[in-house]
């Protein structure tokens, strides 16, 4: 966390701020993963895939919309989950940069999916006993879309992996290209100061991922990059990738461009 | 181009527990794995079932429909396997 | 010969007495190919279809909004399966069905060929084109082909709120800013001419309706679907303080329903024809997922052999 990239970034919480951003981070990523996969729609390889992706994007889309409900009961006054999710600028999204990567190709899409389920499912299995009762409610219905969806991004890493040699090598190719993405999801967090031992600390599953990880790409043919690689680093603290800029501006143009309007 | 050479599965559904699994319609897949995670994805986006069987296509053995009569219509004189072949008097209920 | 015509008396017959024909049923080839057409035909509408909505998914004005048209154009791709798996119950692969929607050789409803440059689109399009879709479709449950009935039923359930979905997103906008009505009647006045077109050239112009009726395929005329839509239609709008684009539309005593202006068919035979503005785009962005895919179906197919085989070797090692 040290260096100058992140200067100038926020340290210092209150408890009812470190609330709300531990509650940021976890919408974020699923408005952020929701947006993307949707944009799969009508492009999937065959149409039972197009079907099952819909499926997950509108779990994760409907996860955001329940925490940001809660955010906007935080926030107080006019906000709504829709301010939070469109009139937001980019240094105010925390999701984690992996989250934020452009669908690329099926393998690309998986790699990014399987990454980001496997932590969700170690993530909300642990949220269903957190001391802030909405959280824990919304884990407790969230975890079970959340155990499928890493069941099935999973099962596409091995039916990839050990497919064809050009499946395997492009597999192998996404994962190598969104490892550097990977860490940032276990760093620790100056709000967690504020915030009791049930809010689950990121890099206490760190060491259950990286088994998990491991298990499924050896399964899967492949090899898996060492987790002492270099890792990027922002997104939690609000500074992102341009890609970001691109997913917001076409997400919100609508809503932004009629602010007055309801829908 | 190419083509997609997966198979054709059958899926069946169990609507609830004491129903009996039902023919909903196909679909394609490369095996059962896949093909119960598609038919779930498919066919109970509206909590439809909650047991799901798939068939490969292939596997299923259709009586021919020339042979109808031979399989189905000895039955239709066995009357006493019908209920209302009975005369029960309207007071006595619950039969 | 002789045979052949006493078989398509006996199945005229059977049809006649409402009847359903199942897939290993005797049918006159001709049935088959007709309910090959129309069925695969009427899943590449659903297919196809999802495009003009899935261009506003990531664009959609609230996370509710998203919701419901993800949903949406979710259970259009289920109802193009439910589709080509009743096709497929005759016979015809879905592989051979999409290879003839890519080379042109198969159709689907003209009505996607027209582009969705505005939010107000996906409320017309539930409104008016799924409106019109369900019309053909509540007749379609009762078709004679028992797979291709089944389907219809299955679909008609789920497609109750589509077209409510679609009225809502216009409801909205009609008491919304001055802008967002615009945006409604801007919409309405692309929609309303197209969406008349989807029940198909008029009875006396309609060269596969007959036999279709007479087989129990179809079980109403294109326009007498046409007329119920504009009936049913036109007090929607009025209630939406809309102005439907046609001056000559006026409701009839005599005949008990609403009089129309004439439909421009010669832009419906462009647009069938492959002139519409968006033909190009809808099969090349087809195609594209298509050839994109490829390798992913490959590596599915060679990871299940995989696995097939590896089972075979335990259970012969065992």
């Amino acid at each position: 966390m040290a260096g100058g990239w992140l200067n100038g970034v926020k340290r210092d919480f209150t408890s009812e701020e470190a609330l709300k951003e531990y509650f940021f981070f976890l919408a974020d990523d699923a408005l952020m993963l929701g947006q993307q996969l949707s944009s799969w729609c009508s492009k999937g390889p065959v149409l039972e895939q197009d079907i099952a992706i819909i499926n997950t994007s509108l779990d994760h889309i409907g996860r955001a919309r329940l925490l940001y409900q809660e955010l906007a009961k935080m926030e107080g006054g006019e906000v709504t989950e829709d301010t939070l999710a469109y009139f937001r600028d980019h240094l105010g999204f925390r999701n984690a940069l992996l989250l934020e990567q452009p669908n690329g190709h099926w393998g690309d899409t998986i790699a990014r999916s399987f990454l980001i389920d496997t932590f969700n499912f170690y993530l909300f299995d642990k949220l269903r006993s957190c001391s802030n009762k909405a959280l824990a409610g919304v884990a407790e219905k969230a975890l079970k879309e959340i155990a499928y969806q890493a069941q099935w991004s999973a099962e596409w890493v091995i039916r990839l992996g050990d497919g064809t040699e050009e499946s395997h090598h492009k597999m192998q190719q996404s994962i190598n290209s969104l490892w550097m993405w990977s860490g940032e999801l276990f760093e620790a967090h100056p709000m967690f100061d504020q915030l009791d031992d049930s809010f689950v600390r990121f890099e206490s599953l760190r060491e259950v991922w990286l088994h998990k990880i491991g298990e499924v790409i050896k399964e899967a043919t492949l090899i898996m990059p060492s987790p002492e690689l270099w890792m990027q680093t922002g997104g939690r603290y609000g500074v992102h990738t341009s890609e970001l800029g691109f997913i917001l501006a076409e997400m919100q143009s609508l809503a932004r461009t009629h602010p007055e309007a309801t829908w | 181009m190419s083509t997609t050479n997966w198979k054709l599965w059958e899926v069946f559904l169990r609507s609830k527990n004491g129903l009996s699994h039902k023919h909903v319609g196909s679909l394609h897949a490369p095996d059962s794995n896949m093909a119960i995670k598609n038919a779930r994805d498919v066919y109970t986006r509206r909590s439809e079932g909650i047991s799901i069987w798939v068939v490969p296509s292939e596997s299923i053995t259709a009586s021919s429909p020339d042979e109808k009569d031979a399989l189905f219509t000895p039955s239709d004189d066995k009357v006493y396997r019908h209920p209302t072949f009975y005369d029960i008097p309207d007071d006595v209920q619950h039969m | 010969m002789g045979t052949n015509v006493s078989l398509e008396d006996k199945f005229q017959s059977y049809v006649d007495a409402e009847n359903k024909v199942e897939p290993k049923d005797w049918m006159p080839e001709k049935y088959r190919k007709t309910l090959i057409r129309q069925i695969s035909q009427h899943a590449h509408s659903e297919i196809i279809g999802m495009q003009p909505e899935a261009n506003w998914i990531t664009r959609a004005p609230s996370l509710r909004a998203k919701l419901i048209l993800l949903a949406k154009v979710q259970d259009e791709a289920g109802h193009g399966l439910y589709l080509y798996s009743s096709a497929e119950t005759l016979g015809e692969p879905r592989d051979k069905m999409i290879a003839d929607l890519q080379s042109g050789k198969a159709k689907y409803s003209s009505i996607f060929n027209y582009p969705t440059p505005s939010w107000a689109d996906m409320g017309t399009i539930g409104w008016l084109v799924d409106g019109a879709a369900i019309q053909n479709q509540v007749m379609l449950t009762r078709t004679s082909y028992g797979p291709y009935a089944r389907a219809m039923v299955k679909i008609c359930k789920e497609e109750s709120f589509h077209q409510r979905q679609g009225y809502e997103v216009v409801m909205k906008l009609t008491q919304g800013t001055l802008e967002q009505k615009e945006m409604a009647q801007e919409s309405l006045n692309r929609w309303w001419w197209p969406s008349l077109m989807m029940f198909g050239p008029s009875d006396d112009n309609s060269p596969n309706s007959e036999q279709s009726m007479l087989w129990k395929i179809k079980r109403k005329s294109n326009d007498t679907l046409r007329q119920e839509f504009v009936d049913k239609t036109v007090p929607q709008a009025e209630y939406l303080g809309l102005t439907i684009p046609d001056n000559d539309l006026v409701w009839n005593e005599d005949r008990g329903h609403y009089d129309f202006g004439e439909i421009n068919w010669n832009e419906f035979y462009d647009v069938v024809k492959g002139n519409g503005p968006c033909n190009k785009e809808r099969i090349a962005h087809h195609v594209k997922a298509h050839e994109d895919g490829a390798w992913v179906r490959e590596a599915a197919s060679a990871f299940a052999e995989k696995q097939a085989t590896r089972k075979n070797k335990e259970s012969s090692a065992a």
